[in-house]
């Protein structure tokens, strides 16, 4: 094996462990009843968070395009999850909770794959800024539509309709306009998050280490390059476009199940610039970064609740500090200096540690 | 050098229709490249006009002339990064019109890039497999599953692309990041990347720009066991003079978009009008 390989396969297993460990933690401390009631609630939106992260990251981070829509896949997916379980629990009188929640998040996530591949055709054409607007723009429409929705269920049959009026008698709404999917019952659990994100984590780190993932890399560091060395540079950002929707939508999906309502107003704009703010500082590229920068951004809005106000503005800051740290080249140089001593030591342990073998 | 030098002298060049010459091994095969009439206009301006080039299949021809002449230009047209105005393109006979970058690719054209145009964030090994992408395949969910074909094609890629580096004998740098690189290596690497696709024909695009000497000397010698080892043909656009007429067995001088010479490396170096075309014009009496 070689020393790069190792490395990453070090890495991927200690993300792996990470998040095991978290669980298992987390599930000891749940039986232990030692965790605060706010934190419990929050563990299937971290959850969610982590996986809409990890999969930003893989268009952002390894396919290189600025997607500014994610909560809009995250949407799809939370509206049909409701529905679909909605419909199995009133038209086809479905008890078991799993089974209804498998194929939720199975449905939410193949939705949110269509839309994706949808306003992927056209989008993919464009590059840079071009591709930030549609997706915004798609993210905008998608919340424009579901406020207009209303999704019923009465004798067995689904009512769609963009009026209210045309429901028939007795229906059992599911989706009610502006008010949102209603009534749900939340069946979301924090090991169906769990399992989720184990899903999301061999998806996405598997396929970036294959040949469909180098190519998806290639696009992103030279697309004539890549192109000249034969690979359909359209396909393989589709690929992760289309895989980061499907995730996105099972993400949305375990989302709306976890509350008894889902609004259009949870998916705005401001939640994929959240979402984005957890990939960028995070890292790009970087999966392990996701899930931690996913999971701190959630829990600490909650604990500094006094400060709310002010959130977005330190994300503003935050979100350009990183930009200027990463890309100006006097400061990186700067903190390369400042951290040469801490890496001669971890690099001179490591030596060490491999003499001993 | 000198063993180069008496390769060349063994050459004998023929002419052949459409006003080119091959080498005479490649006569009675269909030509790897032809290019008949050749042209791209941006905006009115007419960057190269009738370019006519045959190339044999195992030839090495070479693409000269002064800065601006059109060269790559023409190495975008031949590898429809461009889509030419007038003319066709044919590769193995095959007509590239209307097909896209990754089409010629796979119709067996592979380039190099003037600018160098490496996937700087990846390992120089994966920057071969790249070039592997369409030899070495399998679908993208036996790679989200590792299925047994993700194992053995791994492997397979692994092994061919530590082959391929070893032509240059790179193989130690396999794990470094390819956008680390020294400028030499870089440039070599991507040589391997492009003769990873298993290419009929290699476009070189300045493959010696930023070498020294000694790196230009030990390229040459590479370029004619290229050739030799994988019987592909080769062409490159290079200013340095020593490379250019010391391994192309055919030399084509553009100047202006225009072709004004074609020949082997004698006839060219005493050809006045490409004196002309390099040096200027003798001032009269």
């Amino acid at each position: 094996m070689t020393k790069a390989k190792r490395k990453r396969l070090i890495l991927n297993l200690v993300t792996f462990a990470l998040v095991i460990a978290a669980y298992i933690i987390l599930q000891s401390m749940i039986a232990g009843k030692s965790i605060s009631r706010s934190l419990r609630g929050q563990l299937v939106p971290i959850c969610a968070w982590i996986v809409m992260a990890v999969s930003l990251n893989l268009v952002i981070g390894f396919s290189g395009e600025l997607s500014l829509g994610h909560a809009g896949f995250m949407s799809v997916g939370a509206y049909t999850g409701a529905v679909v379980s909605g419909w199995l629990l009133h038209a086809q009188n479905m008890q078991d909770t799993t089974l209804r929640l498998v194929l939720a998040l199975a449905a939410g996530g193949v939705m949110a794959g269509v839309a994706g591949v949808l306003i992927g055709i056209p989008v993919l054409r464009l590059r840079g800024d071009y591709l930030a607007i549609v997706t915004l723009a798609f993210g905008e429409i998608i919340r424009s539509l579901v406020n207009v929705l209303y999704i019923g269920t009465a004798e067995g049959r689904l009512h769609l309709s963009f009026l209210n009026k045309e429901m028939p008698e007795g229906v059992q709404m599911l989706v009610d306009g502006a008010k949102g999917a209603v009534k749900i019952k939340p069946i979301a659990t924090f090991t169906a998050g769990f399992v989720l994100i184990l899903i999301t984590l061999v998806v996405v780190l598997n396929l970036v280490n294959s040949r469909a993932g180098r190519a998806i890399q290639a696009t992103r560091d030279n697309r004539i390059a890549a192109e000249s060395m034969g690979v359909p540079v359209t396909k393989y950002k589709m690929m992760a476009f289309v895989t980061a929707a499907v995730l996105a939508g099972m993400a949305g999906a375990l989302y709306g199940l976890n509350s008894s309502t889902v609004v259009p107003t949870q998916f705005t704009f401001n939640q994929s610039i959240n979402v984005l703010v957890f990939v960028v500082l995070g890292g790009l590229g970087n999966v392990l970064g996701s899930v931690i920068s996913a999971t701190f951004l959630t829990v600490l809005p909650e604990m500094l609740r006094e400060f709310s106000d002010y959130r977005m503005l330190v994300y503003a800051v935050v979100l350009i500090l990183v930009m200027i740290f990463t890309n100006n080249p006097t400061i990186r140089a700067f903190a390369d200096r400042l951290f040469a001593p801490l890496k001669q030591l971890f690099r001179g342990k490591k030596q060490a540690g491999g003499d001993a073998k | 050098m000198t063993e180069i030098r008496k390769h060349r002298s063994d050459t004998k060049m023929v002419p052949v229709p459409s006003h080119s010459i091959v080498p005479e091994r490649d006569v009675n095969e269909i030509p790897v490249l032809e290019t008949r009439h050749l042209g791209i206009e941006f905006g009115g301006l007419k960057a190269v006009d009738d370019f006519n080039l045959t190339i044999g299949k195992t030839e090495i021809a070479g693409l000269i002339g002064p800065n601006g002449a059109g060269k790559t230009t023409v190495f975008n047209m031949l590898t429809k990064v461009y889509e030419p105005t007038t003319g066709a393109v044919l590769i193995n006979g095959r007509d590239l019109h209307g097909m896209n970058i990754v089409q010629a690719s796979k119709l067996g054209i592979a380039r190099t890039f003037q600018n160098i145009r490496l996937f700087d964030k990846m390992t120089v090994e994966e920057n071969v497999r790249i070039g592997l992408h369409n030899r070495i395949k399998y679908d993208m969910f036996s790679g989200m599953l590792r299925l047994p074909r993700y194992w053995i094609q791994e492997k397979r890629q692994h092994e061919k692309a530590l082959e391929l580096l070893g032509i240059f004998g790179m193989q130690d740098l396999a794990d470094e990041e390819a956008g680390s690189l020294p400028y030499g290596a870089q440039r070599r690497l991507e040589i391997v990347r492009a003769l990873a696709t298993d290419p009929k024909l290699l476009l070189l695009d300045e493959p010696a720009a930023g070498m020294n000497p000694r790196e230009t000397e030990e390229l040459m010698e590479n370029i004619a066991k290229i050739r030799d080892q994988f019987q592909i043909a080769i062409l490159l656009i290079e200013h340095d003079m020593s490379l250019v007429m010391g391994v192309c067995e055919g030399i084509c001088v553009l100047n202006f978009g225009k072709v004004i010479a074609k020949g082997t490396a004698d006839e060219i170096q005493s050809n006045p009008v490409v004196i002309e075309a390099y040096l200027g014009k003798k001032k009269e009496g």
